[in-house]
């Protein structure tokens, strides 16, 4: 665990400096940790870097490469929490309707919001919150006994209807699509620190309560009557670890959009490495998540320079050719 | 100690266990035996509080309803049928787990709880597989790890049901052969469902005999394992030779051929 530790803590670090230093303008990488220790109060140390490039590393490209660890570690430790709650390897954050709410509420914003950029993510956060809540209760209440399966189909359930209303709003809308559209394969190019100072509080509420439960987690891998014969309250771990990560994937994609697969591609990743124990999975998740989303950012702002390719794009061009070499390689790590 | 009073199980709209009234001594060795399908399994399921029951349970004078989830897990462990052993934990990891009912609930494991492990895996001589992870063991290694979790757990009361299923019959005296020393040297009581009627016979203390979910007999193994009783109830066809200090084995026989069968 430790070395994984210390990897992913390097791995962050240098995907955070390589978030800085790579783009149109590029910057060396010790220029930055010199033009960062500059501004050290008491530490006469390093040498400021040129105006110009001070402003885009630090105005322009600071918040998006802060807001893409942010996002990238949430997601990838809500997929961990969710697969953990589900004992399901496909559960990713979306799967109890969250991407189907935010979409929803995304699109009413755009569509009769007037305009109004704030709105968006508001919008998003509450219908991915109130879609999740939706299939938790009707799932809860409809399947006393028996585990997660008809959580599981409420989420397919309500997933399907919000989709069918976002699908009505865009055709009566069609001006919208391509703004909708723009949202829904994520994006972190619009970041500001205002995002960051948004989502943060919930994104390190949710990881702070998720990675407290990394050791119950352990425990519903017996199944729920074992762990429960073992004095853990299924249910209200159940509860907790999924609000927990349902709001931090409604924070996270609140105001990037929907990035798809960071959810699932980390956490199997996680497991093939260090092991499958969620003690191991959910903070490497959380870190690795926070480089790789870092890192596919860098690839979506590159890889067509001048334009950029959304950054949901990347993330699903890595995540598919993985799924398969996992399929294929027999490597499938259980849950 | 346990004990049922007027102990009823409802599944599926019938009463698969009907108005059962037992007691299981303090370190005393309760075998609950009878055919497929007879409420053995129901019964412990409603004494672990898995399954719903009308009556009274109390266990180590408490009643069952007033424990919590976690005191009632510090009084009972379990060893299930089939239990639920993840592919990728190891050895160690599931043994730990059965340290959970001692833990807070953000609590960690402290080195007497891996002590207490470790010397479950010891008992269980599972030294050398601790780092395995379980999908790469066979049946019966399993099966030692699920009962080695159980001892981990450290409860007054062990609950099996056919703890000896998946074992070759070294390993089948060799678990039981353990069970029987924790029990007389340690004060465990064990109440276990039992297929296997020589096993029961050799290790419970007391033998409780359950048909169609009523208790139909119980008592000595030498007073209810009888011919006449196991025909009666299993529709088999045995004979029960006692060995004195060893125990009564029960060996299963051909039927006697019809006369008119013979005569042709």
């Amino acid at each position: 665990m430790s070395r994984w530790l210390l990897t992913a803590c390097i791995l962050l670090v240098a995907s955070l400096l390589a978030g800085l230093a790579v783009g149109p303008v590029h910057v060396s990488a010790l220029g930055i940790v010199e033009d960062a220790l500059s501004h050290l109060p008491f530490l006469d140390a390093g040498t400021r870097l040129p105006r110009v490039e001070e402003a885009i590393v630090w105005d322009l490209r600071a918040p998006r490469v802060l807001l893409g660890a942010l996002v990238g570690g949430m997601l990838a430790l809500s997929g961990g929490a969710y697969q953990a709650v589900f004992r399901n390897p496909l559960a990713d954050p979306y799967l109890l309707g969250a991407a189907a709410g935010a979409g929803l509420g995304a699109t009413l914003a755009i569509a009769y919001g007037h305009g109004d950029d704030g709105l968006r993510p508001l919008a998003a956060f509450a219908g991915a919150a109130v879609a999740a809540a939706a299939a938790y209760l009707l799932g809860a209440t409809a399947g006393v006994g028996r585990g997660t399966t008809t959580l599981l189909l409420a989420g397919v359930a309500i997933a399907s209807f919000l989709t069918a209303a976002q699908t009505f709003v865009l055709q009566r809308n069609s001006d919208t699509v391509r703004e909708v559209y723009s949202w829904i394969l994520g994006q972190l190019d619009t970041a500001g620190s205002g995002d960051i100072l948004l989502v943060a509080p919930y994104i390190a509420v949710s990881a702070a309560v998720i990675l407290a439960h990394r050791r119950l987690l352990d425990v519903l891998r017996i199944g729920d009557e074992e762990a429960s014969s073992l004095g853990v309250d299924v249910g209200r771990v159940r509860l907790i670890v999924l609000a927990a990560a349902t709001v931090g994937t409604a924070a996270a994609i609140s105001v990037c959009g929907l990035i798809g697969f960071v959810g699932i591609v980390v956490p199997h990743t996680v497991r093939l490495l260090a092991g499958a124990s969620y003690r191991v999975v959910l903070p490497l998740s959380l870190l690795f998540g926070a480089s790789f989303l870092v890192l596919a950012d860098i690839v979506s702002r590159t890889v067509v320079s001048p334009a950029e390719l959304p950054i949901g794009v990347v993330t699903a061009a890595v995540g598919a050719p993985f799924f398969a070499f996992v399929l294929r390689s027999g490597r499938w790590v259980g849950v | 100690m346990i004990e049922l009073d007027s102990v009823t199980v409802r599944l599926g709209g019938r009463d698969v266990v009907r108005d059962v009234s037992l007691r299981a001594e303090p370190g005393s060795w309760l075998a609950l035996i009878g055919p497929n399908g007879a409420g053995k399994s129901s019964l412990l399921g409603a004494i672990a509080g898995r399954l719903r029951s009308s009556g009274r349970i109390a266990i180590d004078g408490r009643e069952r309803r007033q424990l919590g989830r976690r005191g009632l897990a510090r009084l009972l462990a379990i060893v299930p049928q089939s239990p639920l052993t993840p592919a990728d934990m190891t050895v160690g990891e599931f043994v730990l787990l059965g340290r959970t009912p001692h833990l807070g609930y953000f609590g960690r494991e402290g080195a007497a709880d891996r002590h207490a492990a470790a010397h479950a895996v010891g008992r269980l001589e599972l030294g050398r597989l601790a780092s395995r992870r379980l999908g790469t063991l066979s049946g019966g290694e399993r099966q030692r790890a699920v009962l080695a979790r159980a001892l981990a757990q450290r409860a007054p009361v062990l609950l099996l049901d056919e703890p000896t299923a998946a074992l070759d019959v070294g390993r089948q005296q060799g678990v039981l052969e353990l069970l029987a020393d924790l029990h007389t040297e340690g004060g465990l009581t064990v109440v276990a469902a039992m297929h296997d009627l020589t096993l029961a016979g050799q290790y419970a203390d007391r033998i409780a005999l359950i048909d169609a979910g009523r208790l139909v007999g119980c008592g000595r193994p030498e007073d209810v394992l009888s011919e006449a009783v196991v025909a009666r109830h299993y529709r088999a066809t045995v004979r029960i030779a006692d060995l004195g200090p060893a125990g009564r084995i029960v060996v299963p026989v051909r039927p006697a051929p019809h006369a008119a069968e013979v005569g042709r």
